[in-house]
């Protein structure tokens, strides 16, 4: 008769083996249930709210009707301007950690402590940091010294700020990581060939690391576009007659327009419509920057 | 031994730290201009780390040290006056992987070349041609320029190497294991490269393999746990080697 390892183990472990993988399944359908259930109730909910005119068109009626369209252009030009100002910050920072610094000096070791902390701060208390910094100590600085009156208060550039400092983690990371991919036999090379170390930087290692590059700024920017706590207090407004002009001026975002719907409105019921809408609205924007990450990744892993 | 023959590269009791680990220990001796001078010896015996002290490759590692002196061309390397980046130049350095960067061919060739000036097409054009030619590459390659070099066969690639290396015009090529991932076919021609580039350039290859620096080194050295056993003709070398440690070594008796 034939036996099977399994059938000549003891019961009570092969009890255990049963139960683990049991759960371990559970626990992976759980998670795939979880996701298609939010996306799909996101779909079948907002799916009919998400029209042209909603997308185009300004709140009416306390926001009781209307499209998104000012949060809509608010949350671009923030995550423009943020990728404007944290990326090449970041990138830099990167160079410095894994091209110049010596590995175990004190300095290289505090800037990695640091990015690390930053990491893990609440977002929150990068809005409270906005305040003082940007708007208090820069803007009310920048306005007595030019004698301006628009930077002291919380405007489009001071909130760009603040999202680029809380997303210099992930784009040092990602960027550090994908420098730290480029061979050092490429490295070597280039420097026996009588390149100096920065021409060896910019022709050869940073070429290479392009992709890791893109990914770190295309993953600061999904994780900077949903970020709401933030920008509570420096710059987001809950409601407003025009697109932002200039950097200094207030604008709408799309998570913090969710926010007023679903809390300061006067009739929440009647906005519910329009909450699922905004919502399947600011996903697809976060899912097509992470496809647009994933896209380019594996094109240029091609080349 | 051969005090007739210019040298090019002296070692005057020359050391190496790594850290506090001692990995060269007073290295003296002369490389003569103009011929192939191979360094053989057991994996992690140091060969490697002098190759790379000659045009500071070391230098990029934290916390090396040196101590003594390495001269190309009457000039301390190690001097506080030196450039470092100039020093490259004169030192074409080909490694044990080949490692052509993503680039193409054409651009692989020309890097060196265009790293501090602009050269007309034209002069690059014949520039890459004599190199591909040199390094017996040409004929294999030159309707592909254009192309990726990540497209060639690992020994074309290693060719390729050489004549980047070569490109810019250097006196002294370094050769680190440059054969050792290749097939036999494509040691053959990178060996017979070596032995043509030889009337142009100072060589200096180091290699695990006896009869490759048997078949096309003029000069021998062997190394041991960070100290130069032996250094001679490499006629001498192999048929009668004067210490013990160096006849046990080429005999395959260790290591």
């Amino acid at each position: 008769m034939m036996q099977t390892s399994s059938s000549s183990m003891p019961l009570p472990k092969r009890l255990i083996g049963f139960f683990a993988v049991t759960i371990a399944m559970t626990a992976a359908v759980a998670v795939l249930g979880i996701i298609l259930g939010m996306v799909g109730s996101f779909i079948s909910n907002g799916g009919d709210g998400v029209t042209w005119s909603f997308l185009s068109e300004f709140p009416r009626n306390n926001n009781t009707e209307g499209g998104i369209w000012p949060a809509l252009a608010g949350t671009t030009f923030l995550v423009l301007l943020m990728t404007i100002l944290g990326v090449p910050v970041g990138t830099a920072t990167a160079i410095y950690l894994t091209e110049f610094a010596k590995q175990d000096s004190w300095f290289a070791r505090s800037v990695r402590f640091a990015v690390n902390t930053l990491a893990g701060v609440p977002s929150i208390v990068f809005g409270l940091f906005g305040v003082g910094f940007f708007i208090q100590f820069m803007g009310n600085g920048i306005d007595s010294w030019f004698g301006t009156t628009s930077f002291g208060d919380g405007s489009l550039l001071w909130s760009s700020a603040t999202l680029a400092v809380l997303t210099l983690p992930v784009v040092i990371v990602a960027v550090e990581e994908a420098l730290r991919a480029v061979p050092r036999d490429l490295r070597e090379a280039s420097l026996a060939l009588g390149a100096t170390r920065w021409q060896t930087i910019v022709k050869v290692v940073i070429p290479n690391a392009v992709t890791g590059i893109l990914t770190g700024s295309i993953l600061a920017v999904g994780r900077g576009a949903g970020e709401v706590a933030a920008i509570l207090f420096v710059g987001v407004t809950y409601s407003s007659e025009s697109i932002p002009s200039a950097v200094t001026e207030k604008f709408m975002h799309l998570g913090y327009h969710l926010f007023v719907l679903s809390t300061q409105s006067p009739d929440v019921d009647l906005t519910l419509p329009l909450q699922y809408a905004t919502t399947l609205v600011l996903l697809g924007l976060t899912f097509l920057l992470n496809l647009t990450a994933i896209l380019i990744r594996s094109r240029l892993r091609k080349r | 031994m051969a005090k007739d023959l210019p040298l090019k590269i002296e070692a005057h009791d020359f050391s190496f730290y790594y850290g506090a680990k001692q990995a060269l220990h007073s290295i003296t001796l002369g490389i003569p201009e103009r011929r192939v001078t191979a360094f053989i010896g057991p994996s992690g015996c140091g060969k490697s780390t002098f190759l790379r002290s000659i045009n500071r490759m070391n230098d990029l590692i934290d916390g090396t040290k040196t101590d003594g002196h390495m001269v190309v061309d009457g000039v301390d390397v190690y001097s506080k006056d030196i450039d470092v980046v100039t020093l490259r130049r004169r030192i074409g350095m080909v490694f044990q992987k080949s490692i052509p960067f993503p680039k193409s061919i054409y651009e692989n060739i020309t890097y060196g070349l265009t790293l501090n000036e602009r050269p007309s097409k034209s002069d690059l054009d014949s520039i890459v041609e004599s190199c591909l030619r040199r390094s017996a590459l040409w004929d294999e390659v030159k309707d592909r320029l254009h192309h990726s070099a990540l497209g060639l066969s690992g020994g074309q690639q290693q060719r390729l190497c050489i004549a980047r290396a070569v490109a810019i015009n250097p006196d002294i090529l370094l050769m680190d294991e440059p054969c050792s991932a290749l097939d036999p076919i494509s040691t053959g021609k990178v060996e017979e490269l070596i032995t043509e580039l030889k009337d142009t350039y100072t060589i200096v290859l180091v290699t695990h393999n006896m009869q490759q620096a048997a078949r096309v080194s003029d000069f021998t050295g062997f190394f041991l746990m960070g100290s130069l056993i032996e250094f001679d003709r490499t006629r001498s070398i192999f048929t009668s080697p004067s210490k013990k440690e160096t006849e046990d070594y080429i005999t395959g008796r260790f290591g």
